[in-house]
């Protein structure tokens, strides 16, 4: 099961090594668009690599741009997706350039795959997707597609590692609230 | 303009009815199914027909069909595949993602639910028992005349008393919290939040996200149509009593034990306003029993649980969304009554509901998945909705209080799925549509 909660653990680094395919075959949990990828010591995740559409690239830049921007004015914008960390590359193969896209978070993003479409379309998001080959072009309205498309191009982990393994975010936010309420009541006893 | 005078009552009005009955049919030929529906339809009310006269009929019909029914009355491939692929599945091979799984897996099903030869379902609600048997009557006749149709089952509604108000077994006053739809002509009460786009709920009409899009073709099929997920959950009444009186040593402490895995007492008063006493004035009130929200008023949940049933069930403020996950509700109670101090009788009673929606995975299927089910919700960690989550006695059910939470482990499974399935709910044209199929046109 892989949302067995193993708090208590947090102290001890783990790596799990992942089967081919990026499941493990006996305990393969169904969500609503297909199959769940397990969580690991880095919690949930994804990698989606795909190749641009050739010339598109400043495009990518100015998107960078945007959601700086975006994260700026509303701090809580991508909260909904749950999120540790996001990271974008992009990289060349034989003069092709290619798009990667790596996200940790905390929830399989089965659950809550229409409203990531949904703050794709609000934050400027999805400019980026479109420029991608193959990216369905009536993807607001039709969350299969999209869907398809993500799953098609996600490129599973075969080990992942955690140095405080299955902590979600929140729970690094609450420890970090906490350490600065002891530091202001400290404050507050001099 | 909503077309009142083709969606089928049942989604949009509630019908003044103590009892009822559903009965689960199949075909065994196209022919004999679209004589029945020929028949049948002349008694399915529209909105417009029931809001008309709500005052002098006794009665009320819907049929809806599982998407084998459609293939079974010749509906043809290219309009069968063009319906959504969780409904062309159907809720048996839905059951992991929905959490029926163990006792709640369709092999312990009931009724030949879980049958792919489950074709239709005629909904009847009457105003009282004579009327019901009348009815009853008078479909037994009208099946025994179509050759080839066969009742696979049947459930007889009961409302339990005091029927001053609608409630379920376990005593937890009904049907406070529903969406109100843009152009019904209802007004929302206070906290149900703005009308909705009638799309969320009905084929056709633009929804919260836009106009209509990849709706099952042809049109005529789908328009003024929805989804029903049908869902008999059965109520150990006495096994919940049990755990309030082990949980609680006064009928105070019972009560509050009793609110605090719901969200509200068992009046309907809901705990954000009424966080420490039962205010049955407050439940009754339908200006102020949904007038709340958690972010502002209940952030850590001291008043209503993170993980209380309608915390889950309409998280309000603390979702993302959430105009794309209502859904409407429907159905009644059925089985007797279990009296107060009796142990408990070992007779099936419970909850037969329906929930409608215009996407069974956005919708019914997320907030079985999600809200229902997911262990780690609000980051519980283990815990599963304590009225309607898969319970197998080793989750954990936690109560916020200052200054320590009371965390009661090993929470028993108070309900069980009996029986569920996806249906559509054709408009009117659509139900002379699939009657006429096969005729010459």
């Amino acid at each position: 099961m892989s949302d067995t909660p193993k708090q208590n653990d947090w102290s001890k680094p783990a790596a799990m090594a992942i089967p081919e395919g990026g499941y493990f075959k006996d305990k393969i949990e169904q969500g609503r668009y297909g199959p769940i990828f397990p969580k690991t010591p880095a919690c949930y995740g994804f990698s989606i690599i795909a190749k641009i559409i050739p010339g598109r690239e400043p495009n990518f830049y100015e998107y960078a741009r945007n959601i700086e921007n975006a994260v700026a004015g509303q701090p809580d914008c991508l909260a909904v997706l749950k999120l540790h960390y996001l990271r974008w590359n992009l990289f060349e193969i034989k003069g092709d350039t290619y798009f990667q896209y790596m996200g940790i978070f905390d929830t399989d993003f089965d659950k809550y795959t229409e409203d990531a479409v949904a703050i794709f379309a609000a934050t400027g998001l999805n400019t980026v997707f479109e420029n991608l080959e193959g990216f369905p072009k009536d993807w607001k309205t039709n969350a299969q597609a999209f869907i398809k498309f993500v799953r098609d191009h996600h490129c599973p982990s075969f080990l992942e590692y955690g140095e405080y393994p299955y902590v979600s975010a929140e729970e690094v936010k609450k420890a970090l609230k906490l350490k600065a309420a002891f530091s202001d009541m400290l404050d507050q006893m001099q | 303009m909503l077309e009142f005078d083709d969606i089928q009552y049942i989604l949009l009005t509630r019908a003044p009815a103590i009892t009822g009955r559903y009965e689960f049919l199949s075909f065994r030929n196209p022919g004999a199914g679209r004589a029945w529906l020929s028949a049948i339809l002349e008694t399915v009310h529209s909105v417009q027909q029931a809001r008309a006269s709500v005052e002098k009929d006794n009665r009320w019909v819907s049929v809806a069909f599982t998407w084998n029914g459609l293939r079974a009355l010749g509906v043809d491939e290219s309009s069968l595949a063009s319906f959504p692929e969780e409904f062309k599945q159907g809720m048996v091979a839905r059951a992991e993602i929905l959490g029926d799984t163990g006792v709640n897996h369709p092999d312990n099903w009931v009724g030949n639910l879980a049958s792919p030869e489950l074709h239709a379902i005629v909904i009847l609600f009457a105003r009282d028992a004579a009327e019901r048997q009348r009815c009853e009557a008078e479909h037994q006749r009208l099946v025994a005349q179509c050759e080839g149709v066969e009742v696979l089952s049947s459930l007889d509604l009961e409302a339990t008393p005091p029927f001053e108000y609608a409630h379920d077994h376990f005593g937890y006053r009904d049907r406070m919290s529903q969406p109100v739809i843009e152009g019904a002509g209802e007004e929302p009460t206070p906290g149900t939040g703005a009308p909705l786009k009638a799309g969320e709920f009905i084929l056709g009409y633009p929804d919260e996200d836009g106009p209509p899009a990849n709706l099952p073709q042809p049109e005529i099929l789908s328009r003024n149509g929805s989804y029903m997920a049908y869902r008999r959950l059965q109520e150990h009444v006495g096994k919940f009593r049990e755990f309030l009186r082990q949980q609680g040593r006064t009928p105070e402490e019972q009560e509050l034990i009793a609110a605090k895995l719901m969200g509200r007492w068992r009046s309907g008063a809901p705990l954000v306003l009424a966080p420490d006493k039962d205010n049955p004035a407050l439940g009754a009130d339908p200006q102020r029993n949904n007038d709340f929200n958690y972010k502002q008023m209940d952030p850590h949940g001291y008043a209503v649980p993170l993980g209380s049933h309608i915390r889950r069930m309409n998280p309000r403020d603390t979702a993302a969304n959430m105009n794309r996950r209502r859904v409407i509700r429907r159905g009644g109670t059925y089985g007797p009554p279990l009296p107060e101090e009796a142990p408990e009788d070992g007779i099936e009673r419970g909850i037969a509901a329906f929930i409608i929606c215009a996407s069974l995975i956005r919708q019914f299927e997320f907030a079985q998945n999600v809200w229902v089910n997911d262990r780690n919700f609000h980051e519980l960690g283990n815990e599963r909705d304590p009225i309607c989550g898969n319970q197998d006695g080793t989750l954990e059910y936690k109560i916020p209080k200052r200054p320590i939470r009371k965390k009661i482990t090993g929470l028993p499974a108070f309900t069980n799925v009996r029986g569920g399935a996806y249906f559509f709910l054709p408009g009117l044209k659509a139900l002379r549509y699939l009657a006429s199929l096969g005729h010459a046109r």
